[in-house]
Parts: C-alpha cells; structure tokens; sequence
C-alpha cells in the first residue's frame, strides 16, 4: 500500500510522519514516535489500555488509523504533566493508590481526563464509573480509581484548595 | 480506635513505583526495544490431539525478512515443569516434538525483521499431523476406553493427593444428619493486562538477558537454565515493570521459551509478544472441578465429619497444577474443625489448556462447594446461618490434625462484625437477599517442590553515606505493592523515613533469590529477610552510636524518624545521617551492609501463618431474566498487622472484582476442545459500573510469624465471594445453584425446574 504523509500534534508539538495508511494510531504514537506510555491490550478495541484524548475526546488508539487524526491534537499520558508539575487525574492517582500494576493507568487516566473536561460535575459516581467503562483493570475493582476522579471532581486538587 | 504504635507501618503512602506508573514512564516487558531486535511468532496446533508426521519450513524460510524458523528439534527436547523434585511431572515440552495435547499448543517459532512478516511465515511452515481421538472432559477422560495422553499415564490420572485425618466412618456414625451434592467449577483466564511477553537477548560470549513479564525472576532463570542447558548464572532475567500475574506468570512459558532459543541460534535480541486470544488459549487458567461433598453434623451444627472426592480437569500438562489439587483439598476443610475429613483428589489430564494456580489457588473451588452446602444443611435444620459456623470456627493455636497450626485467628470476630452489619441492614426488598461465606488463606506455601538451594526468601540492606538505603530484594512486585510493602518495613525497622529507601527488585543480577510473588507469600516471607535484613544494618550503626554516646551500658538505643537516640531520655541523640557519615569512617569508607534470608521451619505441611474472613454479598437476581446485581460486598478481614493501608485495600476491592467474576461472569466455554471465546468482547470482566461498593472491617490480631505481626491480604480474598453470592441467591429465591459461574440462563432454568417439581418460587 502507498505511504502517505501524516501531519497532527502530539503533546502540543507537531510530528509529520510518512506511514503506511493501514497503521493504527497507537502504533504510529508507540512505534513511530515512542510515545510508549500509551499500552497495548487486546485486538478488539475492548480494554481501554491504549487511551489518548484526539481534539479533546478519549479515543482508543488502536479503534482509529494514524491517518485519521491528520491534522487533529493528540494528548498522550506523557503531555499531562507541565513542569515539573502532575494533572490532578495523576496526583489523584496516587493519594488513592488508584493503580496496581499500571499497564491500564495510562490509558485509565487519560479516559478519566476526558471525562472530567466533558463532565466538570458529575452527579454520582455511577456517572463516573459509567464514564471509564470502556477501560478494563484487573487489579484494583475500580473503586479506589473512581475515588480518585472523584476528588478531582470535588475540587481537591484546584490551585490554592 | 487504637493509635498507630508504627512511625511508617499501616500509614496512607505513595506507592514507591507510583510516580513511574501514573507519568507513563514504567517500561513493561511489552515496552523493551533493544538494538538489532527481531520479532518472533509462534505456530500453533490446531488441533486437540495429534501427533506431528512432519514438520517443513522451506516456504518460510524463502520469506524475505525471515531470519529463523525453529521446531522441537532444534532444542534440547528437555520436558519440564515447575515441580523440579518429580521427574514424572516435569511433563511439557515447549515446542513439541512427538504430539500435540490441546489446541494451541506451540509447534514452531519464527523470527523476522517484523512481527508481520513473521506471522505471514507461519502460514508458509507445512505440519502434517496425524490426527488422534481427543478428550477434553476429566469424568470422561479417566474412563478406561478414553485415549491416552501422556503415554504410560494410565486412565490419564497425573497425580492423586490423598488428605485424611480422625476416624470418618465413625464420625459419620455419630452425625444426625447426612448430606451429599455433586458441584460444577469452570476455569478462569487470569487476563493479565500485559499478555505473556519476553524480550530474549543471547550474545556468543554464551550469556542469555531475559526481559520477561514474570512474577518469579529466579524461577524463570533457572527453569530456563534447564531447558537451555546453561549455568543459571549465565541467565539474567529482568522484569522491572510487570502487568498482572495473579498466578499465571510463574511457570516457563512459550513467549520465554521460544524467544531463548530464536535468539541463541541467531545471536540477536528477540522479542515475542503473546496477542490477546494466544493469552486466553495458550497459557494456563484457574483449574475446572468437579466436587463430591458429603458432609455429617449433629442436629445441634456440630460439624461431624466431610469428605469430598474431586476430580479435576488438569488440561494437557502438570505445571502448578499438582499444587491446586493439594491446597483445594486442603482449604475445603476451612476454616471449620471436623472432627474426621477425608479427601481425595485427582487431577486428569484433557485435550484442554492446562490448568494451573490462579489467585485463590484452588480455594475459591472448594469454597464455593463448601460454603454454600453449609448454608443447606442450616437451613434443613433451621439453624441460624452465623450460629452454625461460629460453632464450627478455627480459633487460635488449633491444631489442623497433621496439616497445619494455626497461630492467630480472627475468626470469630469475623463473625460477629458480620452478623452485627447484617442486622444493621434490616428488611431487604424483595429478590433481594445477603449471602455469607467464611474462608482462609495461606501466607506463603512451605513445600520446595522447586528444590531450591537458595532461602525461600532473601534481603541485603546497604546504607549509604548520605543515609540513603539500598533495600535488594528478590521478591517480584507485580502490582500488588510488595516494593511498598518492603521498602515500608526496611523503613520501620531501620527508624528511618519511607523517602530514605529505594527498592531494587525485578533483576536476577542484582537482587538475592527469591520464590517470588505466588501464594501470598512475599508480605510474610519477603518481609522477615527485610526485617532482619534492616535489624543486621541497624544493629550496627548501633554498635557505632553506643561507643560514640558512652553511656552506661544499661541503657538502650534506638532509632526512629531519623533520630538515634537513647530510649530513656529520646531527647538526647543525633540525627541519623550524621551517624550514618561517622559510622561509615568508622569502617575505612565501607558501607554498612545488613543480610536477611527466611525459610519457614516446624510450620506444618501447608503454610507458616492463616489469614481469616467473612464476607456478606448482597445480591438482586431478576427472576425473569436471571440477571444478578452485586449491591454490595462487605468483608470482615483478618491478616494480623496491616502494613500498606492503600495497597491493602486495593488489593481486597481487586480480589472482590475478580471474585464476582468467577461467581457469575466469566465462563470459559469448551468445545471440542476449543475455548469459544478467546477475546475481550466474548470473555467478559467486571467493568466499573457493575463493581459494588467493598466495605472493609479490619480485625485486630497478630500473627507471631509474620513480620509485625502481619499475614496474608489480597489472594485470600478471591475464596469467599462466589459462594456468597451463590448463598444470596439461595436465601432470596431458595434456587441451589451447584454450578459455577452461576450464569443467568442456569437461573432461569434452575427456577424452570423448580416450577415443575411444584415449588413456589
């Protein structure tokens, strides 16, 4: 198959890649560019590991192709934290010990990224629990994952609370 | 509520890998790219039973890209097992030679330049097979008729373990009540997030680097030694990161394997990356039974006498399986005394997926069977459901006739917290009930089925001279936090602050041998080497402080919070580090090094110490549709000291989740051999919106073994709920569900059959 050329930003810098049209964008973020926070799980788009936000919505990295997102934001784990400094999804993560063996985190946290700039507010945590359902864990139950988001969601980690 | 005596223990901490795990940064075994690395796939049998006429590479090879294609006689054909002691069990050739036992089974290896080129190859390797009759069921495998498997294994019967003790025909004499039930228990994939995966990197001055996503690095070292025929020294096996085990990762596997040897026939790094429906067909899953329980008991719930024959679905090769088979016999006598108990198990080699450990390690089977049966017999007799297992219950220092001693037990109170959160609950709706189950766990296995020269567990302490510690451990941290666990209990014990440790695990290189993360034995037996490990060092810097402060020699010394001080006046003392710097010249520039090995001795046959629980389920089913709803699930729970507070509830929430799963979701049907739903869309697991809240009720005891007097979390906790959940649909429906996982279709036809026999339902 011709390559084509693909130009996005990742992490707010702009990569321009000349790629087989078939490669999935986890694999043009892994493979290509190195970005390997982001994991691969299965091959039915069903656990969620392979999370990044694409112009502001979680998408499955392995659901889209690279050439898809030509001209589109890409955020991947490795972009959330700005000098020296966690997103609060991440500071949450760790104050409710919200992981176990990590190979879910990445893509659990950005899942939970988006969801809280969609939904500021939610109103229960069934809404929060409904908002990372296409993100699979096996170690933690979830619970300690929701309780993170939703301190987030409360405000703890806002500047000066 | 009781003060914390500890400066670090049972506090809120970051987990140590915390910061790596949420930045993305941790690197997996999946992640390790190294210079000049080839890809390798595996070719694998598609049928159950068959034996291989021949095997022809040449189209592969002509593959551009294509740089080896191996079978079983480029090896050194060794059959292994993890269960080194018995020859007759080390069974399983990776890469067979002369058949094929299950489907899935690897055949050949491929290495490419690409992981696509080297799949394409496997469609260009030729097999012939001479397809063979096949088994896949263990009650029609042991028939006399039945093909045989492993040749000379007679009715394919791989191993019987036998446990009795008391008189049990008497004591069934002395029983007012008899009861017997036939059970179902299905298998489990323990779907890790990162499939199996190994980077193998053979270079020719005959030294082998092993990436690999294990939960034993010193395991997979030398039961790659054997296959391999090279000093285990000369193998390095690194896992710094990896992605869930909960069992499934201990013994050699095929990702591991076939790598080492792509990469020593071409001296080039190779990696091998199971896909997600090779993880569920080819690896090992939670072993599928079948339960015969008769039990007697006096009209009163005086437990009399059980016993319970079980056969077991071994799949195509022994691996941990043999060990299932012990512990499953053994924990469907807990936690209860009987008076006489009896059990015979026998695991039966199939045309299936071998079957192995999986969290709970044969426990949550025979609880399921037990438990609920339990339930039965109390309500033949309208005995109080509480009542019936308080006065059956383990209590400290009893004696488990030949088996085991138990040194603490907070059983009863278990029970009471349980009894006391049930009665707080008050009137349920309608088709809603809550259901109980006790159960225990063991704190780390005794046996050396292995036989390992090494100390079960081992920890070197060296002491910086800026006061940083280097703890070395060789227990494995596979997500559960033992890196925290440890580096928590190095820092306790030394007297320094948490941020003053760093954990060096995970590189068989660096850190001391360990039997690694299975059984949940590393907080206990990981834990006493550190422990004794940090005491050595502190001993030490001890030694340099006492003739340093010069005082009476009655006195003690401590240290705590970084401050060395003299225990009568705490005031008077110094900082650590500046004792650290003045001990270090004390010993010509050396650094302090402190050592710490355990072994478990005089402990019984099973394990060193027991953990408790009591956990209530409370479930909805809908009659029409059979669905069931986990509202909530409350756990009364015994493990001695808490030592990790956030990881140890994470660890029970994540047992809790992969325990709904085994009660009422993940079915892992078999057909002619085949697993027909190899993949995340068919195999479902729990998703955050049907996870139920976990309470937690901590029981305060301590385990004289333990370090701190800390036992068993986390694994002992997949035992309880499938048979609390099979005991709420009991006492909201009065169904008997004897099938595990209770899927709704066996519901809804369980309350069919209930309407023909005339029963209301």
């Amino acid at each position: 198959m011709e390559k084509q050329l693909l130009r996005f930003y990742v992490n707010d810098q702009e990569y321009e890649l000349f790629i087989n049209p078939k490669t999935l964008l986890v694999e043009a973020l892994r493979d290509h560019l190195g970005f390997a926070g982001t994991k691969r799980g299965c091959d039915t788009a069903s656990c969620g590991v392979c999370t990044v936000i694409v112009n502001g919505m979680a998408v499955k990295g392995c659901s889209v192709l690279a050439v898809q997102v030509n001209g589109m934001n890409i955020t991947t784990v490795e972009g959330l934290e700005k000098e020296g400094k966690l997103d609060p999804v991440q500071a949450a993560f760790l104050d409710e010990g919200a992981f176990q063996c990590g190979f879910c985190t990445s893509g659990m946290i950005m899942s939970a990224r988006a969801f809280l700039n969609e939904t500021p507010a939610p109103k229960d945590t069934m809404e929060i629990r409904r908002g990372i359902e296409g993100n699979l864990c096996r170690c933690t139950g979830y619970n300690s994952i929701v309780r993170a988001i939703d301190a987030v969601a409360k405000g703890k980690y806002r500047e000066g609370a | 509520m009781t003060t914390n005596k500890y400066s670090v223990l049972n506090t809120r901490v970051h987990n140590v890998d915390g910061y790596a795990k949420v930045t993305g940064r941790a690197t997996y075994t999946f992640d390790v790219k190294l210079p000049g690395m080839l890809y390798g796939k595996i070719l694998r049998s598609p049928h159950p039973h068959a034996r291989i006429i021949s095997i022809d590479p040449t189209e592969a090879l002509k593959l551009p890209g294509v740089r080896a294609v191996v079978t079983g006689k480029d090896t050194l054909g060794v059959k292994q097992g993890i269960w080194r002691r018995y020859p007759e069990l080390c069974d399983e050739q990776i890469l067979t030679i002369e058949k094929v036992r299950y489907i899935g089974e690897p055949v050949a290896a491929v290495a490419a330049i690409t992981e696509e080129i080297a799949e394409q190859a496997l469609d260009l390797i030729d097999v012939q097979y001479e397809v063979l009759p096949f088994v896949d069921d263990p009650m029609e495998a042991i028939k006399k008729e039945a093909p045989m498997i492993h040749d000379g294994v007679e009715r394919n019967v791989n191993v019987t373990r036998h446990i009795e003790w008391g008189d049990v025909e008497e004591a069934f004499e002395e029983a007012e009540y008899v009861r017997e039930d036939w059970f179902k228990l299905g298998g489990q994939a323990h779907m890790c997030m990162e499939t199996r995966a190994t980077v193998a990197s053979y270079t020719s001055d005959k030294k082998l680097t092993v990436y690999t996503s294990t939960q034993s690095p010193y395991y997979h070292q030398a039961l790659l030694a054997g296959v391999l025929g090279m000093r285990e020294s000369d193998i390095r096996v690194i896992a710094h990161y990896v992605g869930g085990g909960f069992g499934g990762k201990f013994e050699l596997d095929a990702s591991q394997f076939c790598a080492s040897v792509l990469s020593m026939k071409l001296s080039k790094p190779v990696k091998i990356v199971f896909t997600r429906e090779e993880d569920f067909i080819a690896t090992k899953r939670r072993t599928p039974m079948y339960y015969y329980v008769r039990t007697g008991v006096k009209k009163d719930g005086t437990f009399c006498a059980r016993e319970a024959r079980v056969f077991t679905n071994g799949g195509a090769y022994t691996g941990m399986g043999a060990t299932a088979l012990y512990l499953t016999g053994f924990f469907h006598s807990f936690p209860y005394k009987w008076k006489a108990y009896r059990y015979d198990g026998y695991r039966v080699y199939t045309n299936s997926l071998p079957s192995s450990s999986m969290r709970g390690f044969g426990a949550p089977q025979a609880m399921f069977c037990s438990e609920q049966q339990i339930d039965w017999i109390a309500a033949d007799l309208g005995l109080d459901i509480i009542e019936i297992r308080r006065k059956n219950a383990h209590t400290t220092g009893y004696e488990v006739p030949g088996q085991a001693t138990i040194g603490s037990c907070g059983l009863n109170q278990c029970l009471d917290r349980i009894e006391q959160w049930i009665k707080a609950k008050g009137t349920l709706p309608k088709n809603r009930a809550i259901g109980i189950s006790a159960a225990g766990f063991m704190t780390g296995g005794i046996f050396n089925w292995f036989d390992s020269p090494y100390s079960f567990s081992s920890a070197v302490v060296t002491i910086n001279y800026d006061g940083v510690v280097e703890l070395h451990v060789g227990a494995q941290d596979i997500g559960q936090g033992s890196n925290t666990t440890l580096a928590m209990i190095c820092a306790e014990a030394l007297g320094v602050k948490l941020e003053n440790i760093k954990v060096h695990s995970g590189d068989t290189d660096h850190c001391p041998a360990d039997l690694g993360a299975w059984g949940s034995r590393q907080t206990l037996m990981a834990g006493n080497a550190t422990k004794m490990a940090a005491e050595d060092a502190k001993k030490q810097l001890l030694e340099f402080a006492s003739a340093k402060f010069g005082y009476n020699i009655i006195y003690d010394l401590d240290i705590k919070d970084n401050w060395v001080h003299n225990v009568a006046r705490p005031e008077r003392g110094m900082h650590y580090v500046d004792l650290v710097k003045e001990a270090l010249r004390g010993k010509d520039g050396q650094r302090i090094i402190g050592r710490g090995h355990y072994t478990p001795h005089r402990k019984g046959m099973i394990s060193p110490a027991y953990s408790y629980m009591v956990q209530a389920v409370e479930a909805e089913i809908d009659a029409e549709t059979g669905k069931l709803s986990i509202i909530n699930c409350t756990t009364a729970h015994d493990c001695g000291q808490p030592i990790n507070t956030l990881g140890l509830i994470g660890q029970l929430e994540g047992a809790a989740s992969m325990a709904v799963g085994y009660g009422c979701l993940e079915n892992m049907p078999v057909e002619d051999g085949k697993i027909m739903n190899p993949n995340l869309v068919d195999y479902k697991i729990i998703r955050a919106p049907d996870m139920p809240e976990c309470e937690i009720i901590e029981i305060d005891t301590y385990e004289p073994e333990g370090p701190y007097g800390a036992k068993e979390a986390g694994e002992g906790l997949t035992n309880p709920t499938a048979a609390a959940l099979g005991n709420a649909i009991f006492h909201a429906t009065g169904l008997q569900m004897k099938q595990a996982p209770i899927m709704p279709e066996m519901i809804v036809n369980a309350f069919k059959e209930k309407k023909k026999e005339g029963g209301t339902p």
